[in-house]
This record gives C-alpha cells, structure tokens and sequence, in this order.
C-alpha cells in the first residue's frame, strides 16, 4: 500500500483518484496519523465503527427480509412446501441486485464528490445503501431504484455538505422519490411480491387466490367494520403473523422479532437514541389507542387494534432505524422525547385519516425531520433563557 | 462543607501510574526556559536582552497592553537566548542559571494587587471568561481554587504542596482582600483542607471535576458581565509564601508518569527545568516516545531537550504509536482496543482497568454525527454540541448566549478525547474566546 501511494498523491499518475485510495487505505488501515495539537490520546470509536455498527444491527432484518421474499414467492406460485433454505437463495438472488445498484450509485456518487472536495470519503453512505434495499418495494425496477438514489444522495446529502450535514434522511428521500414519482409501482398487487425468476430461479405463475397487497393497502380499502387481513393466499393472518413478519411489505420491515433484535443492538452499544426509539413507539401506541377508541368506517385503519396497528406495515423500522438517525432527528434530550412522540402520533394519524397514504411512517419521519433544528432551537433557549435570568438577578 | 456528585465525565485509568507520594529526588536543571504561550494573553514586551544577568523573581518580560504585569525569571542566571520563531514570535526564553541563587525580595508593606502583579505569580491564574492571564483593572467576583487535578496520571496536588501548605490560609487572605465575593476551594472526596475564610467543597466524580472553571459552573456560575480568577491550590500557597515571606519559591514537584517511563514516581526541580536533564534516567525508548509537558489531555508536546511548561507539576510519556498500519482497526474485537463506547467490547474487560494508550488519533474528522457525547463529558449546564457549531459558525451572539464565558478550552478536553467525529474541540473553543475578547475589547 505504502508503495503505490505516492501515484495517488497530487502530482501523480493516478491523483483523480486520491479520495478512493485515502478511503480503501484507512478502511485496510487504521491511520498512523498522530495528534498534533490538542489531547494526545483519542478513543478507539470513529464513524466508521459507528456506521459498521449500524449496519450490523440491520442485519437481522436483511435475512430475514430475504427469506420473506422467497417464502411470499413460494407461497403464491402455490409451491409453500419448498425447503427454506431454497426460499432464502431465492430471496437473496432476488435482493442482491437491488444492494449493489444502491451501493454502486450511492457510494459513486460520494466518491466522486469526495474528490472534487478532496476530501476524505466520509462513511455515511454504509448505513443509507443497506437501507434502501430494505425499504423499496422488492418488484421496484433497478433503474428506478437507481434514479432515485442518486437524487437523494445528491439533492438530501450532498449539497448540503455530505454526511452529517443533511436536513432529511437520505434513505427516506430515496423512497418518497419513488413513491411520488412512481406510485403506481410502489403499492398494489403488484409492488411487495416477486412472482418473476430471481436471476434465473423460481419463476412460476400465481394460483387463483393470490392477492399482493400488504395487509395496511387491504386495510385501506376495506368496505364496511369487518375488519380481516389475509396473506398472498387469501387466508387470514393474525397479529403474530405480522410480529414474526411472514407478511407482504417491504424486504426489511415486516419482522418485529428481527427489528428488535437490531434495536436491541443499537441500544446496547448506545448509538441510537432511546429517547427517541421509545418515545416514537408511545407516541404511536398512543395515538393508534385513540383512532380506535373512537373507530369510523369511513377510516377502515381505525378498525385496527393498537398492537396489530404498530405491527404492520414500516412502523417498527421506522422508529429503530429511520428516526434515530442522529444527522436528521432532535439532537438535545428533551428534543428527542418530542421529536419522538410526534413522528409516532403523526405516523398512525397519516395512516388512519389519510386513505391516499397507508403507510405514514416514511411522511411522518420526513416531516419530523424538517421539525427537528426547531424543536433543539426551542430546547436550546429555555437554556439561554435561564442563563440571561441568572445574569439579571445577579445585577 | 457542601458536596457537588458530578455524573458527568470519565476518569481515563492510563498504565505507568506513581505508586506512593515520596518524592525520589532533587533534580538539577541545567537550562531553565520560560515561554509566553503558556501566559494566554499576556503579550510580552521584552526587559531582560540576551546576555544580561537576571535574578530569580525578576522581570523578562511584560504584557503590552498593561507594564504591571511582570513574567519573572524562575532562577538567578543568564539569559541565554530569545528564541523566536514566525513573525518575531518569542517561543521561549532560556536562561543559563548560575549558582548565586540570588532571590528578589518584594517589599510588603504596599499595595497587595501591586505585589502580586510584581512577584510574577500573577500571571499563573486565570480570569474567566476568556481564559486568559486576569486583568487588574477588575476586581474578581468570586475566586475559584482547585485543591486537586483530576486528569489521567496527574501529580497529587498534596504531594506538590508539601511543605508549602503552611501558607494557604495567607494566600486565602490576601485573595480574599482582592475580591468583593469568596474564595471557594474545590477538593476531592476524601481529601481534608484546612482553610480559614475559604468555603470548601467537595467534588465527588471523575474527570473533569478537578478544573477550576467545572467547578465554579457548579458552585456559581459565571455570568455575561461576570470576572472570576481560577487558580490552583498550589498557587495559592505561593501567594500565601509570598506574602509571609517576601519571595517566591519557584521550585516544584514533577510527577513523571506515563507508559514509557523506567518508573513513574515525583521528582523535584525547578519552574522551566530543561527535560533532558530531569528525564536523564527515566525514558526506556525515546524515539517511541511522545513526551508531554502537562497530562495527556491538556499538555504541551515536546522534544526531549524541550522544558517543563506551566503549571510545572506534570510529565507524561506515552508511546507515540504502539501499533504501526493496525490492519482494520474499525473492526476489531479486543477488548483491548481502548473505546468508552460499548460499539467496541473495551467494556467487557472493564472500563477501570489501567489502560495503554498511543497518541494516534485512531479516526478521521469528520462533521457531528452523534449525539451527546460533548454533554456526557462536561458536567456543566451547557448545550455544548451547540456552543461548539456556534464557534465554528463565528456567531458571536449565539456564543455569548449559549455560556462561552463559562467555560475554557481544558473543559472540553475529555470531550475532544471522547469525540467519534475527531474535531479539535479544545483550539476551537480557544479560537471562540480569543475571537469574543477582540470583539469585547
């Protein structure tokens, strides 16, 4: 490595290049670099591990996510009794492209911004790129995946200055692109269910009962108070089906048990914010105990009883890994229980009373995002204010 | 005597701690150096040329902006180089010190604030805000003595007094003659004082409880339009020597400790002593050594023919960089690999175990990315994450807002060592103070 660095160094053959070769050589190496001024001694944590962390705690979510994909496909083609490991190779097959067309955008992008700064590549993509797989309806094509992260990671990150610098959260922009400029693709039968060969494994063609849509779209529509969602098959599906996640939805946000686990993760190690994780999930408790206590027809999602409600749909993995995000959420500790609260009552309340949407997570968090620099500034001057009284009674 | 539990901070337990409080020798120096960076906002004005004989206490140099103040020569001597560096700037005075041992003798019977400006023990405290040497045109409010230093392997500040602990209730008096408010002393939980017309308090929790200014946030903070001088407890008793004897003794107890020292133990020397000599027999590896004058957090890197820097009482020595190209290091799962976060396993062999810890700073910088962690370290009622971006930004008014006046750029030392994001938070809070002082003044 030390051999060929110095082509890489302006001057050099390859200098175009400096920002990627700095990037692979601190992510081989720790740096050797030294403090120069200031404390001589550093804490062993940086971004790196931070987001490697992250990325680990989603894990969880992304196999099963993988195997949810197959077991759905397998279930439609009216093939369920396949072996398990068969439907993870096919949901792995089918994910696998959709990760590295968010990668190979995502961090192409971040290279090459990195070098036209020449700056260090920063680390934030790490977490963005697994979480766009896990959040895009598994039947989005490639390109428009593709279109939309690059829009996001341009137009949320980096003309604001890159990672740490962005007001929303990039994966969240990278889905609302799509959900509003594709809407057709991104709900409906058709959207949460591979049926089609997965690079060239298990093709086959739907059975008569199939019916794809979530169960928070079948909510959506439904007619009258009989309230009954049911799986790919038509039969009905329980709150435990939606707790274990053997449900349509996107690839990572069906399973509470794997999200749990990667917020479990995330606590343990003290990355994310419990304030805000628990609060997001009281606000949504809360809110979701209210619309059913006073239940409507004409808001079939009122129907739903508040555990099922916070179950379904992108709830969860929302509030463990979208609103936690430190860059975009309510930085001061009071802030953060607002901030919370809010994304969990505006999240049911958008999925109740706004038929359009079915899933308010994603709009609520977005919203909260753009909320969150005035909750702190509020926060931060109850602080200033006590700090100009304390000064006005000493004189 | 009011005790203040401070949660916040963390206690780094570095390896190559003194055992014992005996101090194992009397160093000689053969060089004696003073340097104006360590008197943060005195501008010197030369008195003393190269070549000119100087007596222990006397004048080198004094603040342009005020003549009073006086940064005296700690031995009788030479004065054997003005050693400057870019754009004139004095980096250090040597002194070749003879062995008349002549001492200034200040007269007592004047004016007190006068004697002290004179003795040069004035310029060893610190007036908040800025953090800078005090002016004498005001009269504290209040004055803050820290009895102990909490940083990682720092000297026991007893062990410093000695013998000059007879002196502090003098010093209590003078300083209290000084200022309209108290003299408040901060010790350690444990630690017994005797201090007539002080108001003790005790600090129970780690690092930083020990800094003067930490300790003053607790007790009454420092307010817009507020002056308050901090000082420790070791200059006190100067000033209380002082004025019962008419000198001041500029000989010290060193603490020289650290990872790559034969064996930690105190060493007495003089005030600006040149390390080489003081350091003859301690180092096991120079060339892999980072040689600090002050503690890990705070002090002064120098070379090994540097001198012992303000406030005279600390030598660390580290290694500069125990793992060369550490392959992968993000990812590593030893619980040796130092973090206080639990997102590396340092935890499961236990955060309080004495620890080996190189100069590297192990990270790129990059922008605040998480949450809390400058809060976690400083326990003051301060949004310091946000102090911070205002003083990046240069908005002044949202410093001044947000409490700059109550802290010093060693505050936030703990938090620069803690910080995920790498930023050099000391000199950015340094560069806030000096830029609001220019605007003040």
């Amino acid at each position: 490595m030390n051999k060929i660095e110095p082509s890489f160094r302006p001057g050099g053959k390859l200098a175009k290049l400096e920002s990627v070769f700095d990037g692979m050589k601190t992510f081989l190496f720790t740096p050797n670099t030294t403090s120069r001024s200031g404390v001589h001694i550093h804490d062993g944590n940086d971004l790196k591990r931070t987001m490697i962390t992250v990325v680990a705690a989603l894990v969880p979510a992304l196999l099963f996510g993988m195997y949810n994909i197959g077991y759905q496909h397998y279930l439609a083609i009216g093939q369920s009794t396949t072996g398990w490991f068969t439907m993870f190779l096919y949901g792995l097959l089918a994910l696998l492209p959709v990760i590295v067309v968010s990668y190979a955008v995502g961090l192409g992008i971040e290279f090459i911004c990195a070098q036209i700064h020449h700056k260090e590549i920063q680390e934030g993509f790490l977490v963005t790129g697994i979480l766009i797989p896990l959040i895009v309806p598994i039947n989005t094509p490639l390109w428009m995946t593709a279109v939309a992260t690059a829009f996001a990671v341009i137009f949320a990150k980096e003309i604001f200055g890159g990672t740490g610098m962005n007001i929303f959260n990039v994966a969240l922009i990278t889905r609302a692109f799509l959900f509003f400029s594709y809407p057709s693709r991104m709900s409906g039968d058709e959207a949460f269910v591979k049926i089609d060969s997965a690079l060239g494994m298990g093709g086959g063609t739907v059975t008569d009962a199939f019916t794809g849509a979530t169960p928070l779209g079948q909510v959506a529509t439904t007619v009258g108070d009989q309230l009954q969602m049911t799986n790919v098959l038509g039969e009905p599906i329980s709150c435990m089906d939606a707790f274990i996640g053997l449900i349509p939805g996107s690839p990572g946000e069906t399973s509470m048990i794997a999200i749990l686990i990667g917020a479990a993760i995330l606590l343990l190690t003290g990355i994310a914010s419990w304030r805000i994780m628990c609060s997001v999930f009281v606000g949504g408790l809360g809110m979701a105990a209210l619309v059913h206590a006073l239940p409507s027809t004409v808001y079939p999602a009122s129907l739903l009883d508040p555990v099922t409600q916070l179950c379904l749909g992108g709830f969860a993995f929302g509030a463990v890994f979208m609103a936690t995000d430190p860059v975009t959420g309510a930085r001061t500790k009071v802030g953060q229980y607002i901030y919370g609260l809010l994304i969990g009552i505006f999240a049911i309340l958008i999925r109740v009373y706004n038929s359009g949407y079915p899933e308010g997570m994603m709009l609520a968090i977005l919203l909260m995002n753009a909320f969150a620099p005035l909750i702190d500034h509020c926060v931060v001057s109850f602080n200033i204010k006590r700090r100009a009284r304390r000064a006005a009674i000493k004189q | 005597m009011a005790i203040v539990r401070l949660n916040k901070g963390f206690d780094i337990n570095l390896v190559g701690a003194i055992q014992g409080d005996e101090i194992a020798f009397t160093s000689p120096a053969r060089s004696v150096a003073v340097v104006p960076d360590d008197f943060h906002g005195v501008i010197p004005r030369m008195e003393k040329k190269e070549g000119e004989h100087v007596t222990a206490g006397e004048p080198l140099y004094h603040d342009k902006n005020d003549e009073a103040i006086k940064v005296v020569s700690p031995v009788s001597g030479t004065v054997k180089e003005v050693r400057r560096g870019e754009r004139r700037h004095i980096d250090a005075i040597i002194i070749a010190p003879a062995d008349d041992r002549q001492v200034v003798k200040h007269n007592l019977g004047g004016n007190a604030l006068e004697t002290l400006v004179a003795s040069g023990l004035w310029v060893m405290m610190r007036q908040r805000p800025y953090d800078v040497v005090p002016s004498t045109s005001v009269r504290p409010r209040d004055v803050f003595v820290t009895a102990f230093d909490s940083a990682p392997l720092a000297p026991d500040l007893d062990v410093v007094l000695g013998d000059k602990r007879q002196y502090i209730s003098k010093g209590i008096e003078v300083l209290g003659g000084l200022t309209d408010g108290k003299v408040y002393i901060g010790v350690r939980k444990g630690q017994s004082i005797d201090a007539p017309g002080a108001v003790v308090t005790t600090f129970d929790g780690p690092h930083p409880a020990g800094n003067a200014g930490v300790q003053a946030a607790n007790i009454a903070p420092v307010n817009k339009g507020d002056v308050v001088w901090t000082l420790d407890i070791v200059t006190l008793a100067r000033i209380g020597e002082l004025f019962t004897t008419g000198t001041v003794s500029h000989d010290t107890v060193v603490a020289i400790d650290g990872e790559m020292v034969q064996e930690p133990r105190y060493v007495k020397t003089v005030m600006g002593a040149d390390l080489e000599t003081v350091l003859k027999n301690e180092l096991t590896n120079v060339a892999a050594s980072r040689i600090i004058s002050g503690n890990v957090l705070t002090g002064v890197k120098v070379e090994k023919e540097g001198w012992l820097r303000a406030p005279y009482r600390h030598v660390t020595i580290i290694p500069e960089n125990s793992k060369p190209d550490e392959f992968m290091g993000w990812a590593s799962i030893n619980p040796n690999r130092f973090s206080i976060y639990r997102t590396f396993t340092t935890w499961l062999r236990g955060l309080k175990k004495p620890v080996s810890l190189d100069s590297r700073i192990k990270g790129g910088e990059r922008a605040i990315v998480r949450t809390g962690e400058y809060d976690a370290m400083l326990p003051m009622d301060i949004y310091s994450e946000f102090l911070i971006k205002a003083i990046i930004s240069g908005d002044i008014d949202k410093m001044e807002q947000l409490g700059i006046y109550e802290v010093a750029p060693e505050d936030f030392a703990l938090a620069e060592f803690a910080d995920t994001s790498k930023l050099e938070l000391q000199r950015i809070v340094r560069e806030g103070l000096d830029k609001l002082r220019a605007e003040m003044s």
